[in-house]
């Protein structure tokens, strides 16, 4: 495959507190290409979104990336000065969030919010000239009457009308990049798949990446190319989209493909995975999953298990991979 | 927009009318007759009973208040028992001075404070917001006399930086400036130390927000991030605290004018008060209540410039 547009190497990212650091993302490597969606899927607190935010450099105080490099093309993000990486933000990679409620400011108009981000890196651009650019950003994303809604405020458009305009918002600049966290959850079911479809569209449009960030494996099974399953601030499996629903390896990811409930199989309880994520201060020794885990065996709590590739193209953080197929049914 | 201004002017109406019953009524309550007052102390009871047929006082309260209505609706709130001016020539001269007062110290107060609260906020926890913070706190502890007279005793009276007695002049002249500062300072300052905090708190609470990430994730600078998208959404409790403080601002005027002997509304209705002057103090309390609720007026049309989701409910 040809270069990455973004590689990240050996990332993590640490949060300063009175007993000392604790990481909430710790060790990641991943790569992204072109044109194609990388999902990073796991549950809340994995560290799913403080990777995206690391990447962005938008990891709020006390936390910091304290090793790792985020590489985008030659460039090295994460050595950037503040207002090197303010030329990244919106114009290379670009970022829509969860809430598209709370991520717009109620008191600007929307118009407002895209045309500022374009100004942000074409301060020469005529008023005339940023709002028709504004205009033609909300058409794009198939925002009907786009000149009426320019001049309109967060609070009189519907959720999903919201995220559209974040979506303009980000893509103001062609970013080659989009980072998505958890952009369909706070929106109903028609609506996700509206907003999803859109994506799609737009990323065949434009040749841009996505990282996808999620909990939801069928917005994975919908839109990724690659996956990368997170689990306590480490990438525990990676692979392709196709093998990771057909083959999955880490006992971590069967146990979430174990509790979506599926129409062909007659099951009568999900498989939920017992327990919760550990916090990242009180992390157990060896693999972070054991405790939950159905197959850990004594050699799990030796030490952190490194992501080994078992067949080409599909990485496991796991002794036991990989598993037979028998226990994976 | 215009349908928010029309209804908040229109809720003005009632409490307006609350503000001359009370007017009314204190007028009523108190000990002193003002008939007697009016007669002096060796006047006759037939004098006396004279005035107050005068006044209108042996007419039943309903009555008398409809009069009361009556002659402020014609502007005449009566005559001082004192020097017999009409009320209104007295409050006339006297209200253009408490508003140069007002807004001179309003001018450098509220800047300085949202100055002061947005730079806590931004670099909180560090040493220059436990300054700013302590300084603030001591700015609301202090009273508005006790400010006046530190600031007359050594800026007027040890350095003659100064004047401190009067007004010299209007406030487009060398005399008039000089002669507001300190008195300006002195009323301002309270308001510096409220303002600051209620920012600070306020711009805290912004900057954590969703909107400030995506307005960085943009790539927007630092100065429009907090401008725009954490102080531009942090002024709506503010202002909301400003108005409120505005009330207080009408008290510490009236010490402000006593001690600097500025020729204000504040000082006209000590002095009134002090004398017993009933329809002079009944002017001024209507005049500096009516400032209040005019105040609190362009406060509510203030939200509907600041908050579009008001503009538009």
């Amino acid at each position: 495959m040809s270069e990455p547009l973004l590689r990240i190497e050996g990332l993590r990212t640490v949060f300063r507190t009175s007993g000392g650091d604790v990481p909430a993302v710790d060790g990641v490597s991943l790569e992204v290409h072109r044109g194609r969606t990388l999902g990073i899927v796991g549950e809340s607190g994995c560290g799913k979104s403080v990777l995206s935010l690391s990447v962005m450099r938008l990891v709020a105080h006390p936390g910091r990336i304290a090793a790792g490099r985020v590489m985008l093309g030659e460039r090295d993000l994460a050595s950037l000065s503040m207002a090197e990486m303010r030329q990244v933000r919106g114009r290379d990679i670009a970022m829509i969030f969860q809430e598209p409620m709370t991520s717009l400011n109620p008191v600007h108009s929307v118009g407002f919010q895209i045309t500022e981000a374009i100004r942000a890196h074409d301060p020469r651009a005529s008023n005339a000239e940023l709002r028709n650019r504004g205009i033609e950003a909300l058409k794009r994303v198939r925002i009907p009457s786009p000149e009426r809604r320019f001049d309109e405020y967060p609070h009189q458009l519907s959720g999903g009308m919201r995220q559209r305009v974040m979506i303009a918002m980000a893509l103001a600049c062609s970013p080659k990049l989009l980072i998505a966290d958890e952009p369909t959850t706070a929106l109903d079911v028609t609506v996700q798949a509206q907003i999803l479809d859109l994506l799609r569209e737009l990323q065949a449009e434009t040749g841009m990446a996505i990282i996808l960030i999620t909990h939801d494996l069928g917005v994975i099974a919908e839109m990724a190319d690659e996956v990368a399953v997170m689990y306590s601030g480490k990438v525990v499996e990676r692979t392709n989209a196709r093998a990771l629903f057909e083959d999955p390896q880490h006992p971590y990811t069967l146990g979430l493909l174990g509790s979506i409930p599926r129409l062909d199989e007659d099951r009568e309880n999900l498989l939920a995975i017992r327990g919760t994520v550990p916090p990242p201060f009180n992390l157990p020794p060896g693999c972070r999953f054991n405790p939950r885990c159905p197959f850990a065996i004594e050699a799990c709590r030796a030490e952190i298990p490194p992501l080994r590739s078992i067949i080409p193209g599909h990485e496991v953080a796991c002794i036991c991979a990989p598993v037979e197929a028998s226990v994976a049914a | 927009m215009l349908r928010h201004a029309l209804h908040r002017i229109a809720l003005a109406v009632p409490v307006l009318f609350g503000v001359l019953v009370i007017g009314f009524l204190l007028m009523q309550i108190v000990p002193t007759d003002p008939a007697t007052v009016r007669a002096g102390p060796t006047a006759t009871q037939e004098v006396v009973a004279a005035i107050r047929a005068e006044l209108g006082l042996d007419q039943p309260i309903w009555v008398q208040f409809g009069l009361y209505l009556w002659r402020l609706a014609h502007g005449d709130l009566g005559v001082s028992i004192i020097n017999n001016v009409p009320v209104t020539q007295e409050l006339g001269a006297t209200i253009g001075p408490t508003v140069e007062l007002m807004l001179a110290s309003l001018v450098w107060s509220i800047p300085t404070g949202i100055f002061l609260g947005t730079i806590a906020a931004y670099w909180r926890g560090s040493i220059l917001d436990r300054t700013i913070m302590a300084v603030s706190v001591a700015g609301v502890s202090v009273p508005v006399f006790f400010l006046g007279l530190v600031l007359i005793w050594f800026a007027g009276f040890q350095w003659q930086l100064l004047p401190f007695t009067g007004r010299e002049g209007p406030l487009w002249s060398w005399e008039g400036i000089r002669a507001i500062i300190l008195p300006a300072i002195t009323l301002g300052g309270v308001l510096v130390g409220p303002v600051a905090r209620m920012t600070r708190t306020a711009v805290v609470d912004t900057l954590s927000a969703d909107h400030v990430r995506t307005a960085r994730a943009k790539g927007l600078n630092e100065r429009l991030v907090v401008l725009r998208h954490a102080l531009r959404n942090a002024l709506i409790p503010v202002v909301t605290l400003i108005g409120l403080q505005i009330g207080f601002l009408l008290g510490g005027a009236v010490v402000t004018e006593t001690i600097f002997s500025w020729p204000g509304v504040g000082r006209l209705a000590v002095g009134a008060i002090l004398s017993a002057d009933f329809p002079m103090a009944q002017g001024t309390i209507i005049v500096l209540s009516a400032g209040f609720i005019l105040v609190n007026l362009i406060v509510d049309l203030l939200y509907a410039v600041l908050d579009p989701r008001v503009r538009q409910s």
